[in-house]
């Protein structure tokens, strides 16, 4: 088994654990790399075909090709696909700066699908090595009635044992792919050939290296127009993967604000 | 619409086949985890652009010198506090390999955290300032790696810097900790003197420890081997869900280990069934050719129809787990009210739950003291060895003859509240593993299916009491058998006269009972007889079993409205239930669960029970249990 395959096997042990002890679970489908390679690894655990929703909370703010990955392969995967809307900006909390009150709508959005459905367990494409905060999050990790998390109070996971009764009303996030890194992501979405938006690669000098909404994601100056050259760019900067999300970067603590409020 | 990227090359150019070692740090509180790690990042050249320069801002306006530390503690409230408040997990390179820095908190109040890292890790760093001392937590975690089974531990001790130096001091710590350790069988990869904050003995030997020969800290990281593989231990698969999206009966699960393929004999514990896996499933492309070994997320598909659970095990005949009902387990306690004899608890063993209690302390220790011994209960945060009594039949291993189902961990109120090793099992009276190998009928299905004129099914007929199920039943029974056909009444009222007469009426007397049902009901259907089964079975999630179980299986809704089904009455035992004398009487009360997908729903208020048994003849047929007068018989073989 190589390291590949190790991360594989962890992410399918992951999902089904979450689809035997959870009632009602939807996947989050952001349409982005990691998010692709989510679905891919649920197909893998369940021989083909994803028995939960797959969710895309959207801010209508997407890139077109975005869009189009999303109708193409949608079908083409046999999703169970749902696509809900956020609310306006004028319905997040005005304290927050510009971008990070931006990508807030989606928590909001998530917080109204969550009500729509009753899922009590939303699955989610969070990376240790994307980001502070995410480093420190369980695999199974219980949410407040508010969508909240309560960093101070996390239940321990002893080996692969994950706390998978979330109080009445609240919900688990499921974390299957914490354990990847964004080299992995890329080389995995290499081997087993799985689609992506051609935004990554590069185009006049510049590429996305992670995907967000049009007004707050910027592109990242890159010459690397293929997977390979991609892993070769990943080995050799010292640039971090959000670099581009201008959330990131308003205030020290934006991004915790906003995670500790339910964001991804 | 082409969005595929065909690869350029076959190798894949960045360091994923280097080796990767997780390494957690622990320690006491202060001691200096983050420090270090902070200074290895640095060190090993792991640090993005910006990150120092932006911490360093940080410090400064909030007017304190800067801290290794800060790049670790990355949450406001753990600068505001200077504490690490859980784990985090960061990644760099060696020149040999690629490590996951597992930073956990050396706080008490956070020792659930250190253990969710170290659970996770190959080996440990354990921290221990020179001017302080070996210190209560430092013990403690000391014991928790060994609890967890991390074997390898380099002792780092640090602050080098305030004890001038000297040799003699490092040597009394290294003395002290090294006999705490082997006391619990763990010996020390290596003892390293350190200042984290200045950089001695991290990366670099500088003339400030000249005396000392040892490897660095990267050094010592370097030589940390990956976990082993558990290929060559016997089988273990645990069984996460069975799947039936398809044709296919997939039995699901993570092989722990050992290894197996097509064509293997195993056996499932702890029922002890055999059987032969058919195939090993996987997707896109399926079935899997060659040996799948430990660690690999399987799908296998068996050459017989058994019923297999969540939390059974699949094994190798002959190298089968133990089967059992009590067992003796080290565990560590987290939860505030400690664990007390008579405790009733959730325990869970791999996919595998079970109720169970507390029959005995037999141990309690603060591992931080270790002096103070009691057991009467296991405080927070101190470690027990306990004899627990389970209300199912677990198969499980000792940990030291399978480290990786030989753990379990201990729920209260939904969430994890302790963990450990088992110790010992009390296998139960059967003989270990139970070899039941099922004798088949000397007939053939088509045989049987050529006299009766239909297939074995089970047909279900679920409603509340007094919807007519019964009545609908044996008028079913009496139509199929003047046809030439073998029906049997299965009564649910009848059977638990008999076969179920040791059950009650709680929830899981109730899943057993319909169970029971359904394993006759099935024996029945496999040797042709239609098994018509009148019972109230008022859990969705019961008769989904029974559905499971069966290979032919018809639900009937008998949707009488449930002021009708009270006003006939027969039995008297609405009547009963309104007095208040007949306790959990589905009914009354809102615990029945409709069928949402039935084969057929009837309501005998609007149906004479001719009419109503028409249609379920006529559902039979189409649905290819009953037979149209002439029928190619040889199809069917």
């Amino acid at each position: 088994m190589d390291h590949l395959d190790q991360l594989e096997a962890q992410s399918i042990y992951i999902f089904r654990e979450a689809f035997a002890r959870l009632k009602k679970i939807a996947l989050l489908w952001s349409l982005g790399k990691d998010s692709n390679v989510m679905i891919w690894l649920a197909r893998k655990a369940f021989f083909g075909k994803m028995p939960f929703p797959a969710l895309h909370v959207d801010t209508g703010k997407k890139f077109p090709e975005m869009y189009r990955f999303r109708d193409h392969y949608g079908k083409e995967w046999d999703l169970d696909l749902r696509v809900e809307p956020c609310p306006p900006i004028d319905a997040v909390d005005p304290t927050l700066p510009p971008a990070a009150r931006s990508a807030a709508r989606k928590t909001e959005g998530l917080k109204m699908a969550l009500a729509k459905y009753g899922f009590d367990g939303l699955i989610a494409g969070i990376r240790r090595d994307e980001e502070a905060t995410r480093a420190k999050e369980r695999v199974f990790s219980p949410r407040g009635l508010e969508g909240n998390w309560d960093v101070r109070d996390q239940p321990p996971e002893f080996w692969d044992h994950f706390n998978a009764s979330p109080p009445q009303g609240a919900h688990l996030r499921i974390h299957p792919i914490l354990h990847w890194t964004e080299a992995d992501i890329w080389a995995y979405t290499k081997r087993e050939n799985i689609p992506i938006i051609p935004l990554y690669l590069a185009k006049n000098g510049k590429r996305y290296r992670s995907l967000g909404d049009q007004d707050i994601t910027n592109p990242v100056n890159s010459t690397a127009s293929s997977i390979d050259e991609i892993l070769i760019e990943l080995e050799q900067t010292k640039v971090p993967e959000r670099a581009g999300r201008a959330l990131d970067h308003e205030t020290e603590d934006a991004f915790e604000r906003l995670r500790v409020a339910g964001y991804l | 619409m082409n969005m595929l990227v065909t690869p350029a090359s076959p190798t894949t150019p960045n360091g994923t086949t280097r080796p990767q070692v997780r390494i957690v740090i622990v320690g006491h509180v202060d001691h200096g985890k983050s420090t270090l790690v902070g200074r290895l990042l640095h060190e090993t050249g792991s640090l993005p652009d910006g990150k120092l320069e932006m911490l360093k801002a940080v410090s400064a306006r909030r007017g304190m010198p800067f801290e290794w530390s800060f790049l670790l503690d990355a949450l406001q409230t753990e600068r505001d506090q200077g504490i690490t408040i859980d784990t985090t997990q960061i990644r760099f390179r060696t020149n040999s390999r690629d490590i996951v820095l597992i930073d956990a908190p050396g706080h008490a109040e956070f020792l659930r955290n250190m253990i969710t890292g170290a659970s996770q890790a190959d080996g440990a760093v354990l921290i221990i300032d020179a001017l302080e001392g070996v210190r209560d937590q430092t013990r403690r975690h000391g014991y928790l790696l060994h609890l967890l089974g991390v074997k390898q531990v380099a002792i780092v001790v640090n602050k080098m810097d305030r004890v001038d130096f000297s040799a003699d001091r490092f040597k009394a710590i290294s003395d002290e900790i090294s006999a705490h350790l082997s006391g619990l069988g763990v010996t020390p990869t290596a003892v390293i003197p350190i200042s984290a904050r200045d950089g001695d003995g991290v990366a670099d030997r500088t003339d400030r420890i000249g005396w000392y020969k040892g490897p660095t800290v990267v050094e010592a990281l370097d030589r940390l081997e990956p976990a082993r593989p558990l290929e060559a231990l016997a089988l273990r698969l645990p069984v996460q869900a069975i799947y039936k999206f398809d044709a296919r009966r997939i039995v699901a699960g993570r092989i722990e280990s050992g290894s197996l393929k097509a064509g293997d004999e195993i056996v499932i514990m702890p029922a002890g069934k055999i059987a032969k896996i058919k195939t090993v499933e996987s997707w896109p492309v399926t079935p899997v050719a060659g040996r799948q070994g430990a660690g690999r997320s399987v799908g296998v598909t068996l050459d017989r129809e058994l019923f297999i659970e969540r939390g059974d095990i699949v094994a190798h005949a002959g190298t089968a787990p133990r089967e059992t009902r009590r067992l003796r387990a080290r565990i560590f306690w987290l939860h505030d009210k400690p664990l007390a004899k008579g405790d009733q608890l959730l325990v869970r063993c791999g996919p595998k739950e079970s109720r169970a209690t507390v029959v005995a302390i037999e141990k309690a220790v603060d591992p931080g003291e270790l002096e103070s011994s009691e057991n009467k209960a296991i405080g927070r945060n101190h470690v027990g060895e306990i004899d627990i009594s389970l209300s199912n039949p677990i198969a499980t291993d000792p940990y030291n003859e399978n480290p990786r189902t030989g753990r379990l961990v201990i729920e209260i109120a939904g969430r994890i509240a302790g963990g450990g090793l088992v110790l010992s099992v009390d296998a139960g009276q059967r003989a270990v593993p139970v070899d039941i190998v099922p004798v088949e009928s000397a007939l053939r299905p088509d045989e049987r299916s050529a006299r009766y004129q239909h297939n074995g099914a089970v047909v279900w007929l679920t409603g509340l009491p007094a919807s007519g199920k019964s009545t609908l039943a044996k008028a079913l029974e009496r139509r199929l058998f003047s046809n030439g056909g073998s029906p049997i009444l299965l009564d649910g009222d009848t059977l638990r006269a008999g076969l179920n007469s040791d059950l009650g009426f709680s929830a899981a007397d109730r899943s057993e009972n319909i169970r029971r049902l359904a394993e006759v009901a099935t024996h029945l259907a496999r040797n042709g007889h239609i098994a018509i089964v009148a019972a109230v079975s008022p859990a969705r999630e019961d008769r989904a079993t029974a559905r499971r179980i069966a290979d032919t299986f018809r639900e009937i809704h008998v949707a009488t409205p449930a002021d009708v089904c009270e006003e006939r009455d027969p039995k008297g035992h609405y009547k009963k239930a309104r007095a208040g004398a007949l306790a959990s009487f589905t009914g009354i009360g809102n615990d029945y669960e409709a069928p949402q997908a039935a084969e057929l729903v009837i309501d005998t208020s609007k149906r004479t029970v001719a009419e109503a048994a028409d249609e379920i003849e006529r559902m039979l047929k189409t649905s290819g249990v009953l037979f149209d007068e002439a029928v190619d018989l040889a199809a069917n073989i």
